[in-house]
């Protein structure tokens, strides 16, 4: 590197072509639950990191919602010093292998990096460094454990422990507190366990992250459903300060006639169901789950693609995605559009539906769709789909599974007085994430809606540092 | 309320059969001793890779920190749980959850269960009467043999009639017989709450409507977590859907839409026999 930071050899950063990271192919993931992505190579990733050009204003960090030092890691792996990219990565992202995997970096820190702009550039592949790094980390047996500060005698319950939750917790143990998370499962991980599938995000890394948790002496109760097992007023009592990151857990139905009949789950059922009860191995495991032979899912987030993805893999002969407007506007990611495709996701766009019909069991045997069209943009600049008159049909389904979307989980509210909401959502009133109650905080999807795994942690770390600030100097 | 220990073992520390397949569990759990209201629910998985199943509270004790449940043997999970022992535990026990039955004073009350129903309707009735109701219990079943908690709901309820089906204890009819005495003998009936077999529910509901009786019932779909974040256990009440776990379990009867209910009950039949015929072999071999 030249003095100035800018390489010397730019030219030669600019000519390496981007690394390929190896995936199981269409056809035979499509039938597995094992990861698809297989994560890059040693050399690949040493070559992939070669291609960052070290901006003075590195745009990528400013594009990333928790500001990770990417140059720094990145020039960690170059050298080939993978525990020091692993230090670098965990100072701001306590769980890197998950976000490597699941962030949206092509929204994010991958869309302003300067390689990859003009019409031939290409990014520097920043999320599949990351996973990287932090997977060598964990194999190697060799994570280091972090510093933990002498006890202060403070105690702090988290609620929930989904990405907010579990961040808000590994740094409030840092800073020396007694932190006990709360979760109503009987797992701890929130979403990442219960909803994210096996071939996403493998359920072990999760389980490395909160033994890890645990090591640094944070205590993780299950089957505690506050609000119910104990309310936040009788946490208050026990606890110094609380931070609620109860998530996104409220299942959105259509309301359409015939929506309950047998076969028809919402996203958050039809994924539990196989994720975190197991039902992909029934009877090993006893939870079943209904492996239907035509399966249609409704929405067009990431979540509809993880239920399609989920229902190949439970062997459907023909899965279905329906939804209103074009698959330019779905909102999931690219990346997880185009594996869903490769693997055969039959895409059923400009469609909606209508009403449900059901054999006479109870049920779903038939979804009745209506077209639709693009119309004029709404206030959201998006198009608005209307329906097209007389375009309704019958698309025989045996399984239909519900992703339009998740509302925030209602139970800390409902049954914590003078907890003020907006919609549902917990106000915070700041960056922290303070409440209306003294001693209260709150952060991730139960704040902002359902949302992103880094914009929960990174709110987790936003109240941790609040509640650290609180418990020293008791301002509110 | 304090909270002592927050990780217990769900040890059993007492187990009988109550009637044939039906076996009464006392299992550690103070939490959910301490913080339990009639009405209210736990979620039960017996072991790793075991399903979570709701079971209504029967009873607990808050000092003692163990609730009470009455299980009914009908498929693997609870084949599974009448095997296990005094001493041996559930690996996980979560709740109380579900909305409290809404209590209050309004004369006479009567908490009828049928069958396994006897069960969950204890708790209220006790409740009812702590509220200052005139409680009557109607035990119902179809035989002698399917009755319990007699003698506990002697204790709860100011008095207590028993009815089968084929009249092999106590007066000869249904439930709904029970109920259309209950008004000829009192003129009057303020509130009726009916627990049991969906069928039982659906009729009792109906009886209770016509003689202009709001009658409450407890409603138990197919659950998975049981905190409303899954919508498994939706059921349309009132033309309504609503999640049994967090809205219900208990609705006004007449509301219900109990053959929704049966149908999303049997969902996964062909399934819970797969699993139960498989366990049994298992068992034997
Ligand atoms: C199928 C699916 C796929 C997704 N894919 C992606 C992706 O690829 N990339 C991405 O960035 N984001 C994705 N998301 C979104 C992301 O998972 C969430 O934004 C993130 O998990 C929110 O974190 P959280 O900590 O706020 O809440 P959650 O992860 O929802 O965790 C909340 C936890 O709190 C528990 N809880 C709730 N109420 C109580 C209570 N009363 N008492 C005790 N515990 C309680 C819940 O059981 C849960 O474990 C996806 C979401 C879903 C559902
Ligand atoms: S059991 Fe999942 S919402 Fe009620």
């Amino acid at each position: 590197m030249s003095d100035n930071g800018t390489p010397r050899d730019l030219k030669q950063r600019y000519k390496t072509p981007k690394q390929e990271m190896p995936c199981q192919p269409a056809e035979v993931r499509a039938r597995n639950f094992t990861e698809v992505a297989l994560g890059l190579l040693g050399d690949n990733a040493k070559l992939e990191s070669y291609r960052c050009i070290y901006c003075k204003e590195p745009a990528c960090v400013s594009g990333c919602p928790v500001g990770v030092d990417i140059p720094g890691f990145l020039h960690e792996v170059e050298k080939g010093d993978l525990a020091g990219a692993a230090r670098v990565l965990k100072r701001t992202n306590l769980l890197p292998a998950v976000c490597g995997r699941v962030c949206p970096q092509e929204e994010q820190c991958e869309a302003v990096c300067k390689v990859g702009q003009g019409k031939n550039g290409v990014a520097v592949s920043i999320g599949r460094l990351e996973r990287f790094v932090a997977d060598w980390e964990r194999n190697s047996g060799m994570a280091q454990a972090p510093e933990i500060a002498a006890p202060t005698g403070k105690k702090v319950a988290v609620v929930g422990s989904g990405p907010a939750g579990l961040t808000c917790a590994a740094d409030l143990a840092r800073c020396g507190h007694k932190v006990t998370v709360f979760e109503a499962l009987h797992k701890a991980g929130g979403v990442l366990v219960y909803g994210i599938p096996e071939f996403r995000l493998p359920k072990a890394i999760v389980a490395a992250e909160i033994k890890a948790l645990e090591a640094m002496g944070v205590e993780i109760v299950c089957n505690f459903v506050v609000g119910l097992t104990r309310t936040v007023d009788d946490l208050m009592k026990e606890y110094d300060a609380i931070f609620v990151g109860t998530g996104a857990g409220l299942p959105y139905f259509m309301d359409l006639p015939g929506e309950n009949l047998g076969g028809i789950y919402s996203a958050n059922e039809y994924l539990t169901r196989v994720n975190l009860m197991g039902a992909y191995d029934f009877p090993k495991n006893d939870t079943p789950v209904i492996r239907g032979r035509r399966v249609a899912v409704v929405g067009g987030g990431n979540v509809a693609m993880d239920a399609a993805r989920t229902a190949l893999r439970l062997g459907a002969e023909e899965v279905r995605l329906i939804y209103r407007r074009s698959r330019e506007e779905m909102p999931a990611r690219k990346e997880e559009v185009e594996h869903a495709h490769e693997e055969g996701v039959n895409f059923t766009m400009l469609t909606n539906p209508l009403r449900y019909h059901g054999d006479e069991r109870g049920r779903v045997s038939a979804v009745e769709c209506v077209k639709m069209e693009l119309g004029e943009p709404g206030p959201d600049g998006r198009r608005k789909p209307v329906e097209v008159k007389g375009s309704e049909h019958k698309i025989p389904v045996d399984t239909v599974v519900v992703a339009i979307g998740n509302g925030p989980n209602p139970l800390v509210p409902r049954t914590t007085p003078g907890l003020e909401t907006k919609k549902g959502k917990i106000l915070a009133r700041d960056e922290s994430g303070k409440t209306s109650l003294r001693g209260v905080f709150a952060g991730g999807d139960i704040v902002l809606g359902a949302a992103t795994v880094i914009l929960a942690m990174g709110a987790g770390r936003k109240a941790a540092k609040g509640v650290d600030e609180y418990l020293r100097t008791g301002a509110w | 309320m304090q909270m002592r220990v927050l990780k217990d073992v769900h040890r059993i520390v007492e187990r009988r059969e109550l009637a044939p397949r039906v076996m009464l569990y006392r299992v550690v759990a103070p939490l959910v001793a301490t913080a339990r209201k009639a009405g209210q629910f736990v979620i039960v998985r017996v072991e790793e890779g075991g399903e979570r199943i709701p079971l209504t509270i029967a009873d607990a004790d808050a000092e003692a920190g163990t609730i009470t449940l009455v299980v009914q043997e009908v498929g693997k999970t609870t084949a599974r749980m009448a095997r296990l022992r005094e001493g041996d535990a559930f690996v996980d026990v979560a709740g109380p959850l579900g909305a409290a039955t809404h209590i209050s004073k309004v004369g006479t009350v009567a908490c009828i269960g049928g069958g396994i129903g006897i069960a969950p309707v204890h708790p209220i009735a006790q409740s009812m009467r702590a509220a200052g109701n005139r409680v009557i219990g109607i035990l119902a079943a179809r035989n002698r043999d399917l009755l319990f908690f007699r003698e506990e709901m002697r204790r709860a309820c100011d008095e207590v009639r028993v009815w089968t089906d084929d009249g092999s204890e106590g007066k000869k009819g249904l439930a709904t017989d029970a109920l259309r005495e209950l008004v000829a003998d009192f003129g009057k009936v303020d509130r009726a709450v009916a627990i049991g077999p969906v069928p039982m529910m659906k009729f009792v509901a109906k009886t209770g409507h016509e003689l202009g009786i709001p009658t409450l019932v407890s409603l138990n779909p197919v659950m998975v977590d049981g905190t409303g974040m899954c919508g498994g256990c939706r059921v349309t009440v009132g033309g309504k859907t609503r999640f049994v776990c967090v809205d219900g379990p208990e609705f006004e009867g007449h509301e219900v839409d109990f053959d929704e209910l049966s149908r999303r009950q049997a969902l996964y039949r062909e399934e819970e026999r797969a699993s139960h015929d498989r366990y049994m072999k298992e068992v034997q071999s």
